[in-house]
C-alpha cells in the first residue's frame, strides 16, 4: 500500500492483505540501502497470522519518495509519524541494522506508542569502516560487494539457501544496486554518527528482543553487549553460523524467535 | 578488496555444503518426491510462502536447489529454476511473461526447436513472433509493437554463429520497457555471461556443454535480477503477471514479494506448479557433476575447435568455415569484443560438390557421431538441412545461411590431431566421390 507521511509518498508491504483495525499491527524495518522484500517471509507469515503488517520502504529506498533520512533520530521521528499516518496507536517494531537502531530510537522517543522492539544485527555505537564510507560516498560499486563479502557468514558465502533456487549473495547485490544514489551513503553515515544508542535503550519501556548473528562482521555481536543490559529485561537469540543478513541466512530461526516473542 | 569467490571455484561449490546429515561432501541426490512438515502451520507456512524449504519435487528439490544456485553464481545472477529441458526453459519464460495476444521479437538464427515453438505453435495460444535479422538493429527495432513482451536471441545463432549483439539489443530493449532473453546453451557462463552485457533473463539447455557428458536431458531458466517489471513510463502495465494481483496464489503481487527476483516467484508458483516441466533430482546430481568441470573442459573445447577450424579454412574440399574468429566472419569484431574466450565449439562449415557428397562425407567419419545433439564430450557432425532445421522452409533455411552442403561440428575433447585426421580422411572420401 502506498501512503503519506509527511507529504512524501510511502510504500508498504502488506502481505497482500487490508488493514484490519481489530489487529496488532508490526511494522518491519530494513537496514542499509535495502528495501521492504527484505522482510519478504517474516512479514507474509505474520501478515496471514492475525497481524496487520507494514513493511516499509524509508524515504529514499524502494518505492517510497523523498530522500534518505540522514540521521537515525530522523528514521525514529519518522516511524512515529508512520504510526500517525497511517493511523495506528499502537505497534511493535521489528528493525534491520540501521534500522534496528531506528526502532530503538523510536521506541525511546516514543515509548507509549511501542509494544515490544526486535533488534536484528544492531550495533551501538554502528562504526562504519572509511573503506566502506569512502566506496559509497562515491557511489562506487565496490561498496555494495564490500557490504555483501561482510554481510554472511562463512558458511553462506557459497549458498545453501533455504529459499530454494535464489543465490543469496547475488540477490543482495542485485538489490543494493538498485538503491538511489547517494541513498547507501546517507544510510551508513547515519549508522556511522548515531551516539544516542544506549541513552534511547535507556528510556524504551517495552519488551526488546535482540537476534544476534554469531558470525557477524558488520554488526558484530559483541556490539550489543552494554545494550542488552541497557534494555531491561531483554531476551536475547543467539544465532550461530550467521552473519548480518539473518532474515535470508536464517529465515526460519528468524521467524521462530519473532514469533515467540510477539 | 572486496571479496567475491572466483568462477572456477563457484564451479565446484556454489550452491552446496557437506551434507549437514551425514557429511557427504558430495551433493546428495535428493531422490523423493515430497518432504515432511513439523506441523500443520509448518506446511500452511510452506504453501504460503511465510516459510522457505521443500514441499514436492515438481516445485522444488534440494538437489535441483543447488544447481540453480550454482548457475546463478556462474551467470552472476539472482536465482534458477531448473526444468526437463531447454525447450522447457524457454515456453517458462514465454508463459510467465505473457498470455495470448502478446509479441516477441526473435532472432530468425535461432535453434530449429525454438523456431518450431516461437513459429508454429505458439500463436495457436495467441502468441505471435516476429523473426528478425540477428545483426540488424533497424530490423529489431522495427518489428517492435505496442503488445510485444521479450526480445530474444542466441548468443551465437544457430548454425551460422551470428554474435549477438547483445548490449545494443538490450539497449534497444530496455528503451521500449521489454526484457531480453537469451539462449546462452552455445557459450556457456565460461565464456560469456549475458547478464554483464545487458540480458535480463538467460536460458541454458544444460544437456550441452553444462553436462558434457550427453547422458541427461534439462534446463536452466536464470533470472539477471536487474530488469523493473513496473518502471513507470517503460515497463509499467507491460507485465500484469508480475505485478498485479494473482488470484491463483491469494492475490500475490510477485514484484511487491520480491524486488529482484519476482520473475522466478511466478516462474515456480505458477509456470513449474502448473506446466509442471520440473528437472528430476538425478539429473540435477548429473549436471552438477558436469558444471564442476566446465572451466576445464570449455577451454579444451576451445582449443581443439581453433585447430580445426584453422584446417579447414585451408582444406580444398571445403568451401567455407563459419567461425567468428576468422577475418571474414562479420562478427569478429563483436566475438573479439564480447567472446574473448573463444567462441565455441560448435560452428558450421560446406563442403564443396552435391549433396551425395556430403552423405559421403558425414558417413566416412569414424570418430565424430552422426547424431541430434551439441556440446558432449564427444565430437559430433549432423545435417542441418535434413535434420534440425528441416522443418524450416528453403526462404529461412537461406536466410539463416544453411545450404544443402552445411555441415555441422560440434567438436569434443579428443585429442585434436585425430580428430583432423578423420575429418582429412572423410574429406578425401567426399572428394573421390
Amino acid at each position: 500500500m502506498h501512503c503519506d507521511v509527511g507529504g512524501r509518498s510511502v510504500y508498504a508491504y502488506t502481505g497482500s492483505r487490508g488493514f484490519d483495525p481489530a489487529l496488532s499491527t508490526i511494522v518491519f524495518v530494513h537496514g542499509a540501502a535495502h528495501d521492504h522484500s527484505v522482510w519478504a517471509l517474516q512479514s507474509r507469515y505474520f501478515a496471514h497470522h492475525r497481524r496487520n503488517v507494514l513493511a516499509v520502504d524509508l524515504p529514499g529506498h524502494g518505492r517510497s519518495g523523498g530522500e534518505p533520512p540522514a540521521s537515525v533520530e530522523a528514521i525514529g521521528e519518522w516511524l512515529a509519524a508512520l504510526l500517525d499516518a497511517t493511523r495506528i496507536e499502537h505497534a511493535a517494531l521489528v528493525g534491520h541494522s540501521l534500522g534496528a537502531l531506528a526502532v530503538l530510537e523510536a521506541a525511546g522517543r516514543h515509548p507509549e506508542r511501542v509494544e515490544n522492539i526486535a533488534l536484528l544485527g544492531p550495533s551501538v555505537p554502528m562504526p562504519v569502516a572509511d573503506v566502506l564510507l569512502d566506496a559509497a560516498k562515491a557511489n562506487d560499486h565496490l561498496a555494495y560487494e564490500l557490504i555483501t563479502g561482510w554481510s554472511f557468514a562463512p558458511g553462506h558465502q557459497l549458498g545453501g539457501n533455504q529459499q530454494p533456487g535464489v543465490w543469496m549473495t547475488g540477490n543482495a547485490l542485485r538489490l543494493m544496486e538498485r538503491s538511489q544514489p547517494g541513498a547507501l551513503y546517507a544510510d551508513l553515515l547515519a549508522c556511522h554518527h548515531y551516539a544516542g544508542g544506549l541513552a534511547a535503550a535507556n528510556k524504551v519501556r517495552c519488551p526488546a528482543l535482540l537476534i544476534l548473528g554469531q558470525r557477524d562482521l558488520m554488526a558484530p555481536a559483541k556490539n550489543a553487549t552494554e545494550l542488552s543490559a541497557a534494555l531491561a529485561g531483554c531476551r536475547v537469540v543467539n544465532l550461530p553460523d550467521c552473519g548480518h543478513s539473518l532474515m535470508t541466512e536464517a529465515p526460519d530461526a528468524v521467524l521462530d524467535a519473532l514469533r515467540e516473542f510477539l | 578488496m572486496a571479496k567475491t569467490t572466483r568462477f572456477d571455484t563457484l564451479a565446484l561449490h556454489a550452491g552446496a555444503r557437506p551434507d549437514p546429515a551425514t557429511g557427504a561432501r558430495a551433493t546428495p541426490i535428493y531422490q523423493s518426491a515430497s518432504f515432511v512438515f513439523r506441523d500443520s502451520d509448518h506446511a500452511a507456512a510452506l504453501f504460503n510462502m511465510e516459510r522457505a524449504g521443500h514441499v514436492y519435487s515438481r516445485i522444488s528439490n534440494p538437489t535441483c536447489a543447488v544447481l540453480e544456485e550454482r548457475i546463478s553464481a556462474l551467470e552472476d545472477g539472482v536465482g534458477a529454476i531448473a526444468v526437463a529441458s531447454g525447450q522447457a526453459a524457454l515456453h517458462l519464460a514465454i508463459v510467465t511473461l505473457m498470455g495470448a495476444g502478446s509479441h516477441i521479437v526473435a532472432s530468425r538464427s535461432l535453434y530449429g526447436g525454438s523456431h518450431n515453438l516461437l513459429d508454429f505453435t505458439l500463436p495457436r495460444f495467441g502468441i505471435e513472433t516476429t523473426f528478425v535479422d540477428p545483426r540488424d538493429l533497424d530490423a529489431w527495432r522495427a518489428a517492435l509493437r505496442p503488445n510485444t513482451r521479450l526480445l530474444f536471441g542466441e548468443t551465437l545463432g544457430n548454425p551460422g554463429l551470428e554474435v549477438l549483439d547483445i548490449p545494443r539489443v538490450a539497449e534497444l530493449a530496455h528503451e521500449h520497457g521489454l526484457p531480453l532473453l537469451v539462449d546462452s546453451t552455445f557459450t556457456t557462463p565460461y565464456l560469456m555471461r549475458p547478464f554483464e552485457h545487458g540480458a535480463d533473463l538467460v536460458y541454458h539447455s544444460a544437456t550441452k556443454f553444462l553436462s558434457g557428458h550427453g547422458v541427461v536431458i534439462g534446463g536452466l531458466l536464470v533470472d539477471g535480477g536487474r530488469f523493473d517489471w513496473g518502471e513507470p513510463g517503460k515497463s509499467a502495465g507491460k507485465f500484469p503477471t508480475l505485478t498485479e494481483p494473482y488470484s491463483g496464489f491469494h492475490d500475490m503481487v510477485f514484484a511487491d514479494e520480491s524486488t529482484t527476483a519476482a520473475f522466478l516467484l511466478r516462474a515456480r508458483r505458477e509456470g513449474i506448479r502448473d506446466f509442471g516441466a520440473c528437472m528430476a533430482p538425478m539429473t540435477a546430481f548429473q549436471i552438477l557433476q558436469g558444471i564442476e568441470t566446465l572451466p576445464l573442459r570449455m577451454q579444451r573445447h576451445v582449443d581443439n575447435t581453433r585447430r580445426i577450424v584453422a584446417f579447414l579454412a585451408t582444406h580444398e574440399m571445403v568451401e567455407s568455415v563459419g567461425y567468428p574468429e576468422l577475418p571474414e566472419h562479420p562478427d569478429r569484431a563483436l566475438a573479439r569484443a564480447l567472446l574473448p574466450r573463444g567462441c565455441g565449439a560448435v560452428f558450421s562449415f560446406s563442403i564443396r560438390g552435391t549433396r551425395e557428397q556430403g552423405r559421403k562425407f558425414i558417413e566416412s567419419l569414424k570418430i565424430f557421431s552422426h547424431l541430434a545433439n551439441v556440446g558432449d564430450a564427444k565430437s559430433l557432425v549432423i545435417h542441418p538441412a535434413s535434420t534440425t532445421h528441416f522443418r524450416v522452409s528453403a526462404e529461412d533455411l537461406s536466410a539463416a545461411g544453411i545450404t544443402e552442403g552445411t555441415i555441422r561440428l560440434s567438436v569434443g575433447l579428443e585429442d585434436a590431431e585425430d580428430l583432423i585426421e578423420d575429418l582429412s580422411r572423410a574429406l578425401y572420401a567426399a572428394g573421390k566421390g
